[in-house]
């Protein structure tokens, strides 16, 4: 695992992604600082972090494209899955070098609040909250990244699909407001959705035993629900939308709000997306 | 030491690798023949843990490699069809890397990366950038890579594609070398090179192991397969009369009345030439040769055969017999020599089949 760390971090800064990753954000942060804190002398710091949550969707995909897909193109995986390391190991030791590139990145940016200091009053406590909810905020946007760069052999789709995905959890905020409270418009959603679950099944597995069962038996429990108690469905589709929203969990964050439960909604989101890299690379050799 | 039994790999509906079961002795050098296709590289991709069989399992050193992939994979040093270099790398930092992913104990590993250096010949390129190497190097490079931490098994797969003349001859004999401390298991479509360098030959065709033996067997079947074949100006009972002073197996007479002459086919013993003897006797019968000729079987003439689309078919069910067959090699030799009579290559007609098994049992 160590081994693989090192190779990542020593790859990443010996070629320009890990720069161009590092510039990027320093850039953005340094342009949000300036306007907000050198400017108009706003003292909390959150503030620039959250204007700038968007930059996970340009920089994740720079930084996860080449992970995995990059090796398998260039057949190097072969040295790393015939060595005697296990695959969680390996998938582990490219988590930890693409955090410890964005590390070096937070690591800059708690330089900030410092500078503020020299210029009047800032709360620390808060700033480093809110810094410490951007380093989880792109952790969980990376392992989503590492895991699409699982799934494909080609770094530029693995970069597009990356973006994909990060932006529409984006987009979650917009999409929930759109849709209305009722019960029968979650209903309908969570039917489609229902529907779209059983034709992945049967286009992964082959199996329309299995996928009719889903759709089938999804559907009536759906419905025996709303007749039941429709109550129970009234903005279900929002909270359920939201377990896929990683930026607002940040917000808290910003806001210099220390809470539980956010940080075990990235570390889950991180274990899940690692999770599903080591079974997707498993799958894929043990067909 | 490799344990491989009844090895199956579908792709699909396309079957790479089919029932293939062997094993594999300490010390030796193995070698992979098949023509392109023909599932060599997936077996050595399945041993090596780089991907999994659809069925059927693989044990190295009493480890097999779908339970206990990490003990099985620290036996094993592998170089692949296509050298697994990371191209932004020196060749000294990929090689420690290599000996940091094989768990070479950190003060060994410097002695042991100058060591592997000199012995594949590329001390003098070890801080240019692997991208900037000639394929003969970067070959070497990834063969170094295999080499790290001194594996009980070497697997290299086509190590010499691409590579030049010279450069072939200086692998040819590294690998020689390494066998005085390791197993060597290549792979290869030539022939000569397998012969060459191999202690042990395996011939796959279309997935199926179709023969396999040491390159002596090999070639003593070779030498035992000559054929004579004679036209002679004369009658049946003439030709008689002058093979039964010659010593040869498997007479076959075949008279053309019309013209007055007869073909004869006889198969002459290794060794021995008795086409002196044969003029003689013809002198004695009054018989004017027209044609003399011997027909050698070859090597490569086997493995045509055995690895062309009806022989495969034929020869399917022997791959079964295999794990036997390799403890005594004799059995090896006549399941070579059943499929080569299979395909029909020694025998022109149906009965004489039955013929030479006797005559081979016999020599057995």
């Amino acid at each position: 695992m160590k081994t693989i760390c090192k190779k990542e971090i020593r790859s990443y800064l010996t070629s320009m992604t890990g720069y161009v990753f590092i510039a990027f954000v320093l850039l953005l942060a340094g342009i949000y600082f300036t306007v907000y804190h050198m400017l108009q002398g706003y003292p909390i710091f959150g503030v620039t972090l959250d204007s700038m949550s968007f930059v996970f969707l340009i920089i994740t995909p720079i930084l996860t494209m080449r992970a995995l897909a990059e090796e398998q193109r260039a057949k190097t995986d072969q040295l790393l899955f015939t060595s005697p390391l296990s695959v969680k190991d390996i998938v582990m030791g490219k988590y930890l070098g693409m955090i410890s590139i964005f590390g070096i990145t937070v690591l800059i940016l708690c330089l900030f609040p410092l500078i503020m200091l020299a210029y009047g009053e800032v709360s620390l406590p808060m700033a480093y909250t809110a810094l410490l909810g951007f380093f989880l905020l792109g952790c969980a946007s990376i392992s989503v990244g590492l895991f699409v760069s699982s799934i494909t052999e080609s770094p530029v789709i693995a970069a597009v699909i990356t973006f994909g995905v990060l932006f529409v959890s984006y987009l979650i905020d917009g999409i929930n407001s759109m849709l209305g409270q009722t019960a029968a418009t979650s209903t309908l959603i969570f039917a489609i959705l229902i529907l779209g679950v059983a034709v992945i099944v049967y286009s992964v597995l082959k199996n329309s035993l299995l996928a009719i069962l889903i759709g089938v038996l999804g559907e009536a429990v759906l419905m025996v629900i709303y007749f039941v108690n429709s109550s129970l469905l009234e903005g279900a589709i929002q909270n359920f939308l939201d377990i896929f929203n990683l930026t607002s969990h940040f917000t808290d964050f910003t806001n210099g709000i220390l809470s539980l439960s956010h940080i075990v909604y990235y570390m889950t989101v991180i274990g899940v997306c690692l999770f599903l890299t080591v079974q997707s690379i498993q799958k894929r050799r043990w067909s | 030491m490799i344990e491989v039994k009844h090895l199956t790999k579908k792709y699909g509906n396309h079957i790479a690798v089919n029932d293939l079961s062997f094993q594999v002795e300490e010390g030796q050098i193995y070698g992979f023949l098949g023509p392109n296709g023909a599932g060599k590289s997936t077996t050595m991709n399945i041993i090596t843990g780089y991907i999994a069989s659809t069925e059927g399992t693989v044990v190295i050193n009493g480890h097999d490699i779908l339970e206990e992939p990490e003990e099985a994979k620290r036996s094993i040093g592998y170089l692949p069809e296509q050298p697994p270099l990371y191209m932004d790398m020196t060749v000294h930092e990929y090689l420690k890397l290599a000996a940091e992913l094989k768990k070479v104990a950190k003060e060994k590993r410097e002695t042991m990366i100058e060591d592997i250096m000199n012995m594949v010949q590329i001390t003098p390129m070890k801080d240019r950038l692997i991208k900037n190497l000639s394929k003969g190097y970067k070959q070497r490079v990834g063969l170094a890579q295999a080499l790290m931490g001194y594996p009980e098994v070497i697997i290299l797969d086509e190590p010499t594609v691409g590579l030049d003349p010279k450069q072939i001859i200086e692998i040819r004999d590294l690998i020689k070398s390494l066998s005085k401390k390791h197993t060597v298991i290549l792979s290869s479509h030539i022939l000569s090179e397998v012969s060459a360098v191999c202690d042990y030959i395996m011939i796959i065709s279309h997935g199926k192991l179709v023969a396999s033996d040491t390159p002596e067997n090999l070639e003593k079947l070779m030498r035992g397969e000559n054929t004579l074949e004679i036209t002679l100006k004369g009658t049946e009972g003439q030709a008689r009369k002058i093979l039964s002073e010659i010593e040869a197996e498997d007479q076959q007479i075949k008279a053309d009345k019309a013209e007055g002459t007869v073909e004869l086919s006889l198969k002459i013993p290794g060794g021995t030439d008795p086409r002196e003897e044969i003029f003689y006797a013809c002198v004695k019968e009054n018989c004017p040769i027209l044609k003399m000729e011997t027909k050698h079987v070859s090597l490569e003439d086997i493995f045509l055969e055995l690895t062309s689309q009806d022989a495969s078919a034929v020869v399917s069910q022997k791959g079964k017999k295999e794990p036997e067959e390799e403890k005594e090699p004799e059995g090896a030799v006549e399941s070579i020599e059943e499929a080569a009579e299979a395909s029909g290559m020694f025998a022109t007609s149906e009965e004489t089949v039955t013929e030479e098994e006797q005559d081979h049992e016999d020599n057995l």
